[in-house]
């Protein structure tokens, strides 16, 4: 009998009425868990209900605290009939099952009915007692934290990271059961429910075995999806990292305890090159007492990784099996992760300081599948072994870059009628060891070492004979010793200490495919046709936009296809940046056809011009000026008309051979669009139709802005959905592509509006999910919270006021005097050989690849576009020196804004937490002190009554702002005051107009925190600063 | 040529997002495309250049927050512990004021009246009159029943009651006081010669009224209701007879006033001339409140058979201050008058209500 829970049942207040005549409610509650009910008495006549119950106890084993959720009835009693429901909550008590997290949860939840929504609050306790060690239990997994976060959660330390852990579990769908046409819509939307915390559970459970198994003792960056695969099931599934996390002593104080990089001046350096960086980094850090510099950092680091995995890529590129590329490097190191798992996938998305080295691009992989029904749920072999294959290629592209890992790893599903799209995408990267094995590294001490330089992640991983797809290397702008790519994508977050000029913005490529209606096979085959141009096709755009805004690398790079009926969407969205290491991208140059006619001519230079002067307001917008570099030759800037294949139109990637040349030594490229044939011409136009984001306002899908540094407290988490209806069947390709495209600028235009009363500001984490949800119908759903900054502050006051901790250690980095990491990246000539590899990184072309001879599971994959980098090292300074002033003058204007919100009115006595909300992993100017546990919620919500709630608009807005309500609720009775990382990963919505009926829902999920303000833990305020002597320019470069 | 249709838009804020503006287009009762029309045309927003597609959206959301929000207004202390919207408590302090504010010149058309459906029917004729969209008045005319049925039966401060359950300003707990307090005593207000007076000229008298002639304003204990006035004074009102019926304390009375004020008004010798008369008719008026039909009929008793004697002959407000002041005070000097307290808090209701009506 591992553990004992107790729930008891205080009060009831604002419950509907139940009784017409007496306008009254006898309510009482159903407390139920597992197979166990009590009851409470019925309070008679009240809305306002006093139960004060007993603690009601259920003596469980700890695996069904970990799958059940509590569950909670209210009911009308009712003498002569049937008693009424009222509605219910479940409460997921897994927060109270790890030491770290609640004690207690306590406080008033909304009780929600699947058909009326929120009818009340009820006041409830609940406490968990567990008797045993809870490791010696093998079907459990207690204790293991669960983090939505794609980064090290802020008050812990990662004392390993074990890798990628993946689970899945599925189920007949009870909305598709035979049981469900004699039941009401209630009890089958209750079911539902249940059923999804329970797969939720159960899959949280699973997935925290296989972490205790690696030695973990924590899940980052989880991601749990539905699939809802209609008649053939409900797939629960979720991808993580395992980690081994050490939560950080309180007695630190905030800045050294996130400090990963104190002070460490530090002689062994030049022992240990691999260390230089950091070790330099740190010298000038403010006086920090707690660590010092140990020459035993270096000695655990293991440069042999990516030399040895180099040496492995030789071995086979093509898709080997297993971790094969490892072999040498676990013969050294036993432990490590890698090792163990067989995907080296992590889904991080921001990492301490010196486990990513290098980023060598994106890899994507796609599959088109047709369901069938799950004949046996206790064995999801099918679903498994489909995303199998699919992280087997993404293994195989990421081997191709020369890289061992992929990182910023995310999965996901497009699902209509029988067709399902899985997609896998990442980026590729090789990493540091340090964190991948157990031994050698003084824990106490592991943070301080290595530092990357602010351009060492762009230096390409991969052999530059041997590249694995064409691309246009250079001299690293900041280091001037590796070579860099021309261009950058990723998945992962800028990486802190990334040098950026000027400011970043959100990028999106939009795009809209008319596809025939068919069935089965043929759809299946149809749609894996698509693909591949759909991709091409983002890829161009993408590029294009970020050529526009003279940047040359995007972050946080996120791909959605969706797969409708009669149509498929694309969209990308990702946040452009100029990377100082970066050259400078060319401007666009647009070639005619026919160059004889005049007028035809005059049309190419309006537009050429309309281009130019975008590309130089931009540059203005987003303060990219970059030093001017001088050692580049200007040569030929444009180069030769090229050859008017349209794939290879406006690609960067662009495999003509002259050019090639000329290019190389022609830093100052231009990207030829080449007018061929209206598509071009509708694809400049859209080019330039992008609204420019209005004054005061920034835009980004990332984590942070590079660029903005000085946030207020004032921020705003929305969710934002639209549903078009498209009422002309008969559109083209190009028709439906300005209209979804317009749908996406309207809305952010929407939301600027809204938010305008927040300037300056920046809409953060800006994510868009795209849905065909019927026929004609086009769904766009965004969330994202818009922070407002503070204009006035200097950049570098500002730098140190949002995380300054973290911050500090890379501003501080970057001035340092970087030695030389001695890798012996060069000499492994990496054979990349690997024919399927090559073809499917460079191969736009749908190609011959036919979709698997296997017809029941078509695959087409997509391939990777490809950005990169290489491994070596480099010398340089290139930061400068920073003013360093002292962080309170972040810090009065963040506080007064909190200040006045909280101004109450002397009556209020607003019982209710404000609970903020953000889909970043911080809110600025605090600290959070504790993590609570994951929230992760499902809910349906359906209306016979659409009419009367508001038509659908009515409907879905009270929907979600309940949703956000019921979210805050169980926030507040952990005893948290936010929730960060923030998602929601769901947004079905259907609806049937002439039944007056609609459903829909929605999971979110996201991390339970409590959080102070900075200002008030630093009581005392100006903090000793040894560095604030520095002086400094931001403008990095030489 | 539009290819396709909204079918769905709605935004929704962690922190409910409330537009002030809109709001009070919402509570004047504008409909959706109204409200665009006039934000299109204010100069607030041509800086953001927002198109009207963009403002039709935001209206709508906005609209649907106030709609949902609506339920909660209703019961102000609810918004403050409901879970729905998180809204800062300084701007639930603004939704409630401003949902409550009213017209003065509706609340002049119902101030007195019955709060029931019959006058409810009525309002399509006031909202013609004051110009006040219907849905407004309508919301006005709720808020007042809504107010009226709470406080009503409540024990204790009229004020205090309205500003505890409402959460309203003091100074519209006030005028809320004011209505309730006319609706309950059903004071004539709607009279031609009472049209003169603004609803703030009513509002101040009852809450002159409220002060010094209810119950609550002797007795602090919360014991009774605020709403009524107190019987007992009203009855211990008609012992004021004497100062008129007694013909030696009238004269004297007389004698007293006239040697204070001479030289100190213009209109001394109309004020001569008139006094008896003046003196009656406030005594009389003193001595009929113990009926009801008369306790309706005070202001327009007032204004008949005091103000419209003073505004004919032409007197001053320094006239009239002076006069009522002396006309007061000196009443304590007469020996045989025994009704010091009482005829203090009359006078001091009458004076003060009757310097507010004296005007054109």
């Amino acid at each position: 009998m591992p553990g004992k829970l107790k729930a008891k049942i205080v009060a009831g207040r604002h419950l509907p009425v139940m009784d017409r005549a007496s306008d009254l409610t006898d309510a009482f509650v159903e407390v139920k868990f597992g197979n166990t009910t009590f009851k409470t008495d019925v309070y008679p006549k009240s809305l306002n209900p006093q139960w004060n119950s007993e603690w009601f106890k259920f003596e469980v084993d700890d695996e069904d605290l970990q799958d059940e959720p509590l569950q909670i009835t209210v009911l009308d009693h009712d003498t002569y009939s049937a008693n009424d429901a009222i509605g219910k909550v479940y409460i997921d008590i897994d927060p109270l099952l790890s030491s770290e997290a609640a004690t207690v949860i306590s406080g008033w939840f909304p009780i929600y009915d699947t058909i009326h929504g929120i009818r009340g609050e009820i006041n409830v306790l609940v406490k968990v007692e567990l008797f045993n060690d809870l490791n010696r239990f093998r079907q459990s997994s207690c204790g293991v934290k669960f983090f939505c976060t794609t980064s090290i959660p802020r008050c812990y330390r990662a004392v390993m990271v074990h890798g990628f852990v993946e689970e899945l579990v599925v189920n007949e769908d009870p909305e598709y059961q035979w049981i469900d046409r004699i039941r009401t819509p209630r009890a089958s939307n209750e079911a539902r429910q249940r059923l999804i915390s329970l797969m939720s559970g159960e899959l949280q459970r699973k997935i925290g075995l296989k972490v205790l198994e690696m030695g973990g003792n924590a899940v980052v960056g989880y991601l749990q999806c539905f699939d809802l695969e209609g008649e053939s099931g409900l797939v629960v599934r979720a991808i993580g990292t395992a980690c081994t996390l050490d939560k950080l002593s309180n007695t630190y104080t905030p800045a050294t305890a996130i400090n990963p990089c104190n002070s460490s001046p530090s002689k062994d350096i030049k022992d240990s090159p691999q260390a230089v960086p950091s070790a330099l980094g740190c010298r000038s850090t403010h006086s920090s007492p707690v660590h010092s510099a140990s020459s035993r950092l270096s000695q655990g680091f293991s440069v042999s990784v990516p030399t040895l995995l180099f040496a492995g890529m030789g071995s086979g590129g093509s898709a080997g099996k297993e971790a094969g590329p490892l072999k040498a490097l676990l013969r050294q190191q036993t432990q490590t992760a890698l090792e163990q798992r067989e995907f080296p996938f992590f889904t991080l998305t921001s990492f301490p300081p010196g486990f990513l080295l290098h980023v060598g691009g994106v890899v994507s992989a796609r599959s088109v599948k047709l369901l069938d029904r799950i004949h046996n749920p206790d064995e999801p072999e099918t679903r498994d072994a489909w995303w199998e294959e699919i992280r087997q290629e993404i293994k195989s592209h990421a081997k191709a870059l020369g890289c061992h890992a992929v990182v910023g790893y995310s999965e996901s599903t497009s699902i209509c009628e029988e067709v399902c799209i899985l997609s896998a995408s990442g980026t590729a990267a090789i990493l540091s060891s340090r964190f991948m094995q157990d031994s050698a590294l003084d824990t106490e001490h592991r943070f301080e070492d290595l530092m990357s330089p602010g351009c060492a992640f762009c230096h390409i991983p991969y052999d530059e004979l041997n590249m694995p797809f064409p691309a246009q290397l250079t001299y690293c702008h900041c280091c001037r010793r590796y070579k860099v790519p021309d261009v950058l994508f990723t998945t992962i977050d800028l990486p802190t200490e990334a040098n950026v000029t000027g400011k970043g913005c959100l990028i999106q490529a939009r795009l809209c495919r008319t596809k025939k209606k068919a069935q089965g096979e043929g759809n299946a085959t149809a749609i894996s046709n698509l693909l591949p141009f759909l991709e091409y096709e983002l890829h161009t755009q993408l590029m294009n936009k970020l050529k526009l805004r003279s940047m040359n690398a995007l972050f946080g790079l996120r791909i959605q296809i969706s797969v409708g009926e009669n149509m498929l969407l694309g969209l990308a969205s990702a946040t452009g940046v100029y990377l100082t290491a970066l050259p400078s991208p060319g401007g666009i140059q647009i070639a005619g056809k026919t160059p004889s006619d005049i007028t035809y001519e005059q049309h190419i230079s309006n537009m050429q011009k309309k281009i130019n002067d975008t590309i130089a307001k931009n540059k203005e917008l987003y303060e990219i000026n970059p030093p001017d570099l001088v050692e580049e030759v200007i040569g030929s800037p444009i180069p030769e008309p090229r050859q008017r294949s349209r794939l290879f139109r406006s690609h960067s990637e662009s495999s003509d051979e002259v050019s090639e040349l000329d290019l190389s030594h022609g830093k100052k490229d231009a990207f030829v669009l080449e007018i061929d044939d209206t598509d071009a011409v509708e694809d400049i136009h859209s080019l330039l139709t992008d609204a420019p984001t209005p004054p005061g306002f920034y835009s980004c899908n990332t984590e942070i802005m590079p660029g903005i540094y000085n946030w207020t407290s004032a921020l705003q988490m929305f969710t934002s959905v639209r549903v078009f209806r498209l009422s002309n069947v008969n559109l083209t390709n190009q028709g439906l592509n300005k209209v979804f495209n317009d749908l996406c600028e309207n809305l952010l235009k929407s939301l600027y509006f809204k938010l305008r009363s927040m300037v300056p500001c920046c809409l953060c984490h800006v994510n868009f999910t795209v849905a065909v949800p019927e026929d004609e119908l086009i769904q766009v759903a965004v969330t994202a919270v818009a922070m407002s900054f503070d204009k006035d502050q200097t950049q570098e006051n500002g730098r140190q006021s949002i995380d300054k901790n973290l911050m500090k250690a890379i501003t501080e980095n970057e001035d340092q005097l970087q030695f030389p990491l001695e890798l012996s990246a060069e000499s492994s000539s990496n054979p990349l050989n690997s024919a399927k590899g090559l073809s499917e990184v460079s191969g736009p072309l749908p190609s011959a690849r036919a979709p698997s001879v296997d017809y029941s599971s078509f695959t087409d994959r997509c391939s990777s576009w490809i950005e990169q980098l290489r491994l070596k090292a480099h010398t340089i300074r290139c930061g400068s020196i920073k003013t360093m002033s002292s962080l309170e003058k972040a810090s009065p204007l963040p506080e007064g804004r909190s200040r006045s919100l909280r101004s109450n009115r002397s009556y209020a006595g607003s019982s209710v937490t404000v609970v903020k909300m953000t889909p970043l992993s911080f809110i600025p100017g605090t600290k959070i002190i504790k993590y609570l546990g994951i929230i992760n919620m499902f809910f349906i919500r359906e209306t016979t009554s659409l009419r009367e709630e508001g038509g659908v608009s009515g409907f879905l807005h009270s929907f979600i702002a309940e949703v956000f309500a019921m979210v805050r609720a169980h926030v507040a009775a952990l005893g948290g005051n936010a929730v960060v990382s923030y998602n929601m990963k769901e947004c079905v919505f259907m609806e049937n107009p002439n039944k007056n009926q609609a459903q829909c829902l929605i999971n979110v999920s996201g991390d339970a925190v409590i959080f102070v303000r900075e200002s008030e833990l630093e009581a005392t305020p100006p903090q000793p600063h040894s560095a604030s002597a520095q002086t400094s320019s931001s403008g990095e470069g030489t | 040529m539009r290819r396709m249709s909204m079918e769905l838009d709605v935004f929704v804020g962690n922190t409910t997002i409330i537009d002030e503006e809109v709001y009070q287009l919402w509570l004047d009762g504008h409909s959706v495309s109204d409200a665009v029309r006039m934000r299109l045309e204010s100069d607030a927003l041509s800086e953001c250049e927002a198109s009207g597609e963009v403002l039709h959206s935001d209206t709508m959301d906005q609209y649907r927050t106030f709609q949902m929000c609506e339920r909660l207004l209703h019961c102000p202390s609810k918004l403050a512990n409901q879970l729905l919207f998180q809204i800062p408590a300084h701007r639930q302090a603004m939704l409630i004021e401003r949902y409550y504010e009213f017209d003065h010149t509706f609340a002049r058309e119902v101030l007195g009246k019955k709060l029931s459906k019959g006058t409810k029917k009525d309002l399509d004729d006031i909202s013609l009159k004051t110009g006040v969209a219907l849905k407004s008045c309508r919301r006005q005319f709720d808020n007042f029943k809504r107010v009226f049925k709470v406080v009503e039966e409540l024990k204790g401060p009229l004020v205090e009651n309205v500003q505890h359950h409402f959460l309203l300003s003091d100074s519209l707990a006030r005028d809320y006081a004011a209505v309730v307090f006319f609706a309950n005593s059903r004071f004539e207000t709607g009279k031609r010669k009472l049209q003169y007076l603004s609803f703030q000229d009513f509002a101040f008298c009852a809450g002159q009224l409220i002060s010094y002639w209810t119950v609550g304003a002797v007795d602090n204990m919360m014991e009774d209701m605020d709403v009524d006035l107190e019987k007992e004074f009203l009855h211990d009102l008609k012992d004021l007879k004497v100062l008129v019926n007694d013909k030696d304390m009238l004269d004297q009375h007389k004698s007293l006033v006239c040697y204070q004020l001479k030289g100190k008004i213009k209109a001394f010798s109309e004020m001569e001339a008139n006094f008896k008369n003046l003196s009656r008719a406030l005594i009389n008026i003193a001595s009929k409140l113990t009926n009801t039909k008369d306790v309706r009929d005070l202001f327009i008793d007032l204004v008949e058979k005091f103000i419209e004697p003073c505004r004919s002959d032409k007197w001053t407000v320094g006239d009239l201050t002076l006069f009522l002041t002396h006309y007061t005070s000196t009443a304590h000097t007469l020996e045989m008058f025994r009704f010091q307290i009482l005829w203090e808090r009359y006078m001091g209701v009458i004076k003060s209500c009757i310097l507010k009506m004296y005007h054109d």
